[in-house]
């Protein structure tokens, strides 16, 4: 098979590395070569972070290169515009509708860019946004947009619930379990 | 069992299934997960030192003992270490001693990108580069093989995209290395001159049978193509890159020792194929060495020296199919790190600014009190570089420059270095305000332990070095502590202590906002009705703070409720002013 290739951006803090950890556990247990590319250090201060999963028979590289995702998965909505170059063409972009404003627009040096879902549209792709924030303040914590996230992409990948849930218990405190399959649930069903 | 590692987490492994007893490190973005992941296997004694130069001391000092030992650390931390480094390599080991250096091209979280390929040449000393984490544990494991061998420290070479990218390991068991007694070996060990002239010529039969070593090690191996106009010299993440850009299009010699380089393996490959390309991030290294045997190759003509490579970077300098993205035509607004919400050093550096002072800055979180709004630092080069810079800066002008001019350095950072600064301020006596930012932590790679915080690598408790003591004990007599949550507080100690005349120490204490044990107020809400617009809240770069319909605005999911927006707002907006 043709390595397959999804790319996770969002803002420091908004937990994207759960979201590619809990992917790649899952991916590895259906047998697949696994690579996945996290951001530590400086960057994950507040600052744009993408995360990358590859997986196939065999993955060399551990970075997706522009024109090379399948989907992105995005956790604010500049920053699904920002990395749209990374997206294969007939790509999907699955994205948060949150809108989180960088320090260049909140000192006013810059504007956040308006009807920005319309424009991405516009362009050719295939665009999911969902109100994830609101979802996951419905499940118990506004900190688990990442599961309700996962939820939504669950609808686009070949994987059980079964599955998709063993991966959850493996990858999420005890006592957090029931609200972020309450939070993965409401993203997928939504 | 197969699981999903990081490239660090599976140096950690390696360190555990080849028997390693000690670790002691300092931790540095890309490096540090090695550390704690060999903290967490019971078997291997593990600690943060304070710098790296102390970690590799203390890990020779274990292998004089007999026992693997290990140190990690970022590429700039090796320019700490490298005083030992060089002079270990002649004296060569007793248990097997690796030293992992984790580079990080494309700077995501360093202030340069040196080469740490230039150290293995220059100490030769050997070093072996895993292009993923199987390699990882495997070159490990190897390290120490090569390690006793040839009577070496080995280096291990990691990149940031080797260090911080999971794949797919198959664990072993742990083999427990046989301990070697101690024996008292003064000509090998005691590094005067008459020693160290008998141990130089042994260091260089030592590379050259290394280098023998490297012509049939299965690490440098050749992979067959179909092509054979091309053949690719690689190693590292960069191997990865010219695979899948190629496929098993163009023969490969895929190099995993990259000092000392085999003579005949490459001369061989490239015998057999047409151009000679090498790929491989940053300096030409690989490609010098090709050259210096008389091979003609292309290399740095086709390939930047600066930043990472990608695959797509190799498919169009090979002329190989690949994709472009289409850019959305919108203009993007950059999003740079940012001081978090709650963050302690906000309300210091918001002094700075209002005080116009110059700041001699160092290396961690508070680095980010460069960006706008608060602007408020005018260098930054290296570990405790700011504490002995002020020295200097000072000095220089005569003291013109004293009343104005501070360094800030924070906790972790002072440990490593600045404390040697400090004692240099005390005894040649300049008239210079140091500010420790003390968090508490090590912030910037991920909140680690260190000799402030009163706790250990395995969590714990320890001793507690007493920041203000030891300030004491080199002799500067003016120390104090403000809250920096505290604006009022923050600007009067930093105005007498600028003014008073003799050097001083001004620690602003606080735990950084995102430790797990940090009780907050809560979220403030802001008061449309009082807020006029003026926007001096906007003045200290919160990030929960944003002005919509030209009012202020607390976005509650990041506010901690610090206060330090409180009290610089006038209409009493902002959730009332603290308590003084």
């Amino acid at each position: 098979m043709e390595t397959k290739n999804i790319m996770i951006a969002g803002v420091g803090g908004q937990g994207t590395l759960l979201a590619s950890k809990l992917l790649g556990r899952l991916l590895l247990g259906k047998g697949y070569d696994v690579k996945v590319s996290e951001v530590h250090g400086m960057s994950q201060r507040g600052g744009s972070v993408v995360t990358y999963v590859r997986w196939g028979e065999k993955v060399y590289s551990p970075i997706i290169d522009k024109g090379q995702a399948d989907v992105i998965l995005s956790f604010e909505l500049l920053e699904a515009a920002r990395w749209a170059e990374y997206l294969k063409p007939g790509g999907r972009i699955i994205t948060n509708t949150q809108q989180v404003n960088p320090m260049p627009v909140i000192t006013g040096a810059a504007q956040y860019p308006q009807g920005l879902e319309g424009k991405l549209c516009a362009a050719g792709i295939d665009l999911d946004a969902i109100d994830a924030l609101s979802l996951a303040e419905e499940a118990g914590s506004s900190r688990a947009v990442n599961l309700v996230l996962l939820g939504r992409l669950s609808k686009w990948l070949d994987f059980t619930e079964d599955e998709w849930m063993a991966a959850i218990e493996q990858s999420v405190p005890p006592k957090f379990l029931e609200m972020n399959r309450r939070a993965f649930a409401l993203g997928r069903g939504y | 069992m197969k699981q999903l590692m990081l490239g660090n987490e599976a140096v950690a492994r390696g360190l555990y299934e080849a028997g390693c007893t000690f670790v002691s490190s300092y931790p540095g973005t890309p490096s540090t997960e090695i550390t704690e992941a060999a903290a967490k296997y019971p078997e291997l004694y593990a600690e943060w030192a304070p710098n790296e130069k102390v970690a590799m001391e203390s890990a020779f000092g274990a292998s004089l003992a007999g026992r693997r030992s290990f140190c990690g650390m970022k590429h700039v931390g090796l320019n700490v270490a490298a005083d030992p480094l060089f002079t270990l390599s002649y004296t060569g080991v007793r248990g097997g001693m690796v030293v992992a250096v984790a580079d990080d091209a494309g700077m995501h979280s360093s202030q340069n990108e040196q080469d740490s390929r230039h150290y293995a040449m220059a100490a030769k000393l050997p070093m072996l580069e895993p292009s993923d984490s199987a390699e990882a544990l495997d070159f490990t494991k190897l390290a120490y093989e090569l390690s006793e061998a040839f009577d070496t420290p080995v280096i291990l070479k990691m990149c940031t995209r080797v260090a911080h990218s999971q794949s797919v390991v198959e664990t072993g068991e742990r083999d427990e290395a046989p301990e070697k007694p101690y024996e008292k070996d003064g000509a090998k060990y005691i590094m005067m001159p008459v020693n160290a002239k008998r141990r130089h010529p042994l260091v260089e039969e030592r590379t050259a049978k290394i280098a023998e070593w490297a012509e049939h090690a299965s690490v440098n191996r050749i992979e067959a193509g179909k092509d054979y106009t091309l053949g690719i010299i690689t190693s590292s993440t960069s191997y990865q890159y010219v695979k899948e850009a190629c496929g098993n299009t163009y023969p490969v010699l895929k190099l995993g020792m990259v000092w000392p380089l085999p003579v005949e393996k490459i001369k061989t490959f490239s015998a057999g194929v047409g151009r000679v390309v090498v790929v491989e991030e940053l300096d030409g290294f690989i490609e010098a060495h090709c050259r210096s045997i008389g091979v003609a190759v292309e290399g740095k003509s086709l390939f930047p020296c600066v930043g990472e490579l990608s695959q797509n970077m190799v498919a169009a300098q090979l002329g190989r199919p690949h994709c472009t993205g289409a850019q959305l035509e919108e203009g993007i607004p950059p999003r740079p790190p940012v001081m978090c919400a709650g963050c302690p050093h906000r309300g210091l550096f918001y002094t700075l600014k209002k005080n116009n002072l110059t700041v001699l800055g160092d290396i961690g979180c508070y680095t980010l009190g460069a960006a706008a709004p608060l602007g408020a630092m005018d260098s930054t080069i290296c570990m405790g570089a700011s504490v002995s810079s002020l020295h200097g800066f000072n000095k220089a002008t005569g003291g013109e420059s004293e009343g104005r001019t501070v360094a800030v350095i924070g906790d972790s950072t002072f440990m490593h270095s600045g404390v040697t600064g400090l004692i240099n301020t005390a005894y040649n006596e300049s008239n210079s305000t140091v500010i420790i930012l003390d968090n508490s932590i090590t912030g910037m790679t991920g909140h680690q332990q260190n000799p402030t915080t009163g706790f250990n690598l395995k969590g714990d408790p320890c001793t507690k070095i007493d920041l203000e003591g030891l300030c004491r004990a080199v002799g500067i007599s003016r120390v104090r502590v403000v809250d920096p949550y505290d604006l009022t507080a923050c600007d009067t100690a930093v105005k007498e202590e600028l003014a008073a005349r003799e050097p001083s120490v001004i620690i602003s204490r606080r735990p950084c906002a995102l430790l797990k044990y940090v009780r907050h107020p809560g979220p403030i809400a802001a008061d449309p009705d009082k807020c006029v617009g003026c926007k001096s809240c906007m003045r200290i770069g919160c990030p929960a703070i944003s002005i919509v319909d030209g009012k202020a605005a607390i976005d509650s999911t990041l506010c901690t409720g610090c206060g330090v927006c409180s009290q610089l707002c006038k209409f009493d907006a902002l959730g009332g002013k603290k308590e003084a």
